[in-house]
């Protein structure tokens, strides 16, 4: 059986800076994938790839068996890659529940009746079912979080692209995403989790992969890859050569993150 | 907060309309046949009025379409008048009754719109905006280089001339009027069907509507396209209804100005907001006549503080205080209790 999603030799590079350089990765039916690394390391580019935002300089994206490398992320949507950004992007004048029903209609290609059962289904598993008829933009900074994965499923995903969904949440409210996260898993979606909050992750994905510089330096079971020498020499460092291009953080700020 | 609580898929219940709608839809459709009826009571002079107020709401709620929903800030809409009323002249010299020719230049404005949109989606924003008026500009010149067509002066048109001038008038003003209710109505079944939801999506961030699976392009389109349908109507009607047609005038970007100046006034992004603006734009328009140019100052003024203090325009502040609707394109969802 061919993995859900592969990606061949991915290259982009922004000006004189590569954020991707020739990133080979699989990610199999049902598994469950986070991916770490240092701020400017190419996660998130690499995730535009993967989704249709962005295209790669070179390298291919296939899903199922499929090259989409040419197709937009309309067309992705509609395969089944079901996506959320790291900065919520609601559609703010739409209430909550219209926000899932373009994705259930759209995405999902459901007929008006079964986009509103869809729809109130999915808001019901992401705790939203209470703000259904709210105005997108009052939501507050976790609701807004908890939306961007409501959305995400309303397009009825096979693989699930999940952007920093825990970041700038209080612990609380982060153990209440990663409940949510871990019954989707529970359902046997596939899903690729980006995360600064690695506690986060390693409680719920069976790999991690450590991306640094736009190259794999890391992959494997999370404490394999946490325990790694690379890995280990990234996030602290110690090695000029190995750092990230622009780190906008210090490193004792996600040395402090990576342990909390 | 837990994710315990399931709502059987059986019980869910979606409202679209509300009770201001239930009692506006009649009066509306009462006020439309009254005004169908009105040529039967009222001086020309009334009709023709109006005629000139359905050209301007049909205009605004063309732009309001392309640019409150689609995010497509046009300044060359007057492309498509132009075409439109060109379009009938062209047609009336064929034989074709101009009132039908009115319906078939928003039939020719679509077409040329298919290739023209190609062209101008390939420009973004502000792009977007100058190149439409480009385009326009273009349109214009094609057209005063043709001599059947009147040139640079322009043409009458002579077919309409025959009819008694009462039976003409009131022809031009139902004509008028099935374009104002065709684009109105239009509009709201459009913005009320996945098409609409889509489009509300896009106006809101297009690059979320695109990772859910809308066709961003596509949806722009349709509305592009009937966009220049309804301008181009507007555009016929303008020549039905002064039997004379000059290049600079039908082509001039002072249509662009006056549709943005009403939906901005009215409110973007509202169906109401135009017939709304419309309302206003006119009777300043109407009030102000022997003041010149004067009226565009003062309108020009009421825009910028309209922008500037009332977000949404008249109707979205009447419509946030009162949560009243005419035309509901939004979906409710009934909590079982």
């Amino acid at each position: 059986m061919t993995a859900l999603l592969e990606l061949a030799g991915i290259t982009k590079r922004f000006g004189l800076v590569t954020v991707a350089d020739g990133i080979d990765l699989s990610v199999g039916h049902g598994e469950a994938l986070g991916i770490v690394g240092p701020n400017g390391a190419g996660k998130t580019t690499l995730f535009s790839m993967i989704s249709g935002d962005l295209a790669p300089d070179d390298g291919e994206v296939r899903f199922d068996g499929a090259v989409v490398t040419s197709r937009d992320a309309a067309a992705r949507c509609r395969l089944g890659l079901g996506r959320t950004y790291q900065v919520p992007r609601p559609f703010e004048d739409m209430t909550v529940f219209e926000n899932v029903l373009v994705a259930a209609r759209y995405g999902a290609g459901l007929p008006t009746r079964a986009g509103y059962e869809l729809a109130t289904s999915v808001l019901a598993e992401t705790g939203l079912a209470a703000q259904a008829n709210l105005r997108a933009g009052a939501l507050t900074l976790l609701q807004r979080k908890r939306l961007e994965v409501a959305r995400a499923l309303g397009t009825r995903p096979r693989l699930l692209l999940l952007d920093e969904v825990a970041g700038g949440l209080t612990d609380p409210e982060v153990e209440e995403l990663v409940a949510i996260v871990r019954a989707l898993r529970g359902r046997g979606l596939a899903i690729v989790w980006i995360e600064h909050v690695v506690r986060a992750l390693t409680s719920t994905v069976d790999r991690l992969v450590c991306l640094a510089g736009g190259s794999i330096i890391g992959d494997g079971t999370p404490a394999e890859v946490l325990a790694s020498a690379a890995v280990r020499e990234v996030y602290l460092g110690s090695d000029p050569e190995a750092a990230p291009a622009a780190p906008e953080r210090t490193a004792p700020d996600l040395l402090g993150k990576l342990l909390r | 907060m837990t994710a315990a609580v399931t709502t059987a898929p059986a019980t869910v219940r979606v409202r679209r309309s509300q009770r201001s709608t239930r009692v506006g839809a009649p009066l509306l459709g009462l006020a439309v046949l009254v005004l169908a009826f009105l040529p039967f009571v009222a001086y020309t002079t009334v009709t023709s009025t109006l005629v000139t107020f359905f050209i301007l709401l049909i205009m605004a709620t063309m732009w309001n379409l392309l640019a409150g929903f689609a995010g497509l800030v046009s300044v060359g809409q007057q492309a498509y008048v132009g075409l439109g009323a060109y379009a009938v002249l062209w047609m009336s010299d064929l034989g074709v009754q101009p009132f039908l020719g009115v319906f078939l230049a928003a039939v020719v404005c679509a077409v040329i719109a298919i290739p023209t949109s190609l062209l101008a989606f390939r420009l973004r924003g502000d792009y977007f905006a100058v190149g439409t008026w480009v385009i326009a500009e273009a349109y214009r010149l094609v057209v005063v280089r043709s001599d059947a067509l009147g040139g640079g002066s322009g043409r009458s048109l002579t077919t309409l001339s025959e009819l008694d001038q009462t039976l003409r008038e009131a022809g031009t003003y139902w004509t008028a009027l099935t374009m104002v209710v065709a684009c109105v109505v239009g509009s709201y079944l459009l913005l009320r069907s996945r098409l609409g939801l889509a489009l509300t999506a896009v106006r809101d961030n297009e690059v979320a509507a695109r990772s859910v699976g809308v066709d961003v392009t596509r949806a722009k389109r349709i509305v592009y396209l009937v966009s220049a349908a309804g301008c181009g109507a507007a555009g016929g009607l303008l020549l039905v209804s002064t039997l004379n047609v000059r290049p600079d005038s039908v082509f001039s970007v002072q249509w662009s100005a006056y549709m943005i100046f009403i939906v901005v006034i009215g409110g973007i992004g509202h169906i109401e907001g135009a017939l709304v603006g419309s309302v206003v734009f006119f009777a300043l328009q109407q009030a102000l006549a022997d003041y010149g140019s004067w009226y565009l100052v003062l309108v020009g003024l009421v825009a910028i503080a309209a922008a500037l203090w009332l977000r949404g325009g008249l109707w979205g502040a009447l419509s946030r205080r009162t949560g009243i609707r005419l035309f509901p394109i939004g979906y409710r969802v009934d909590r079982p209790s």
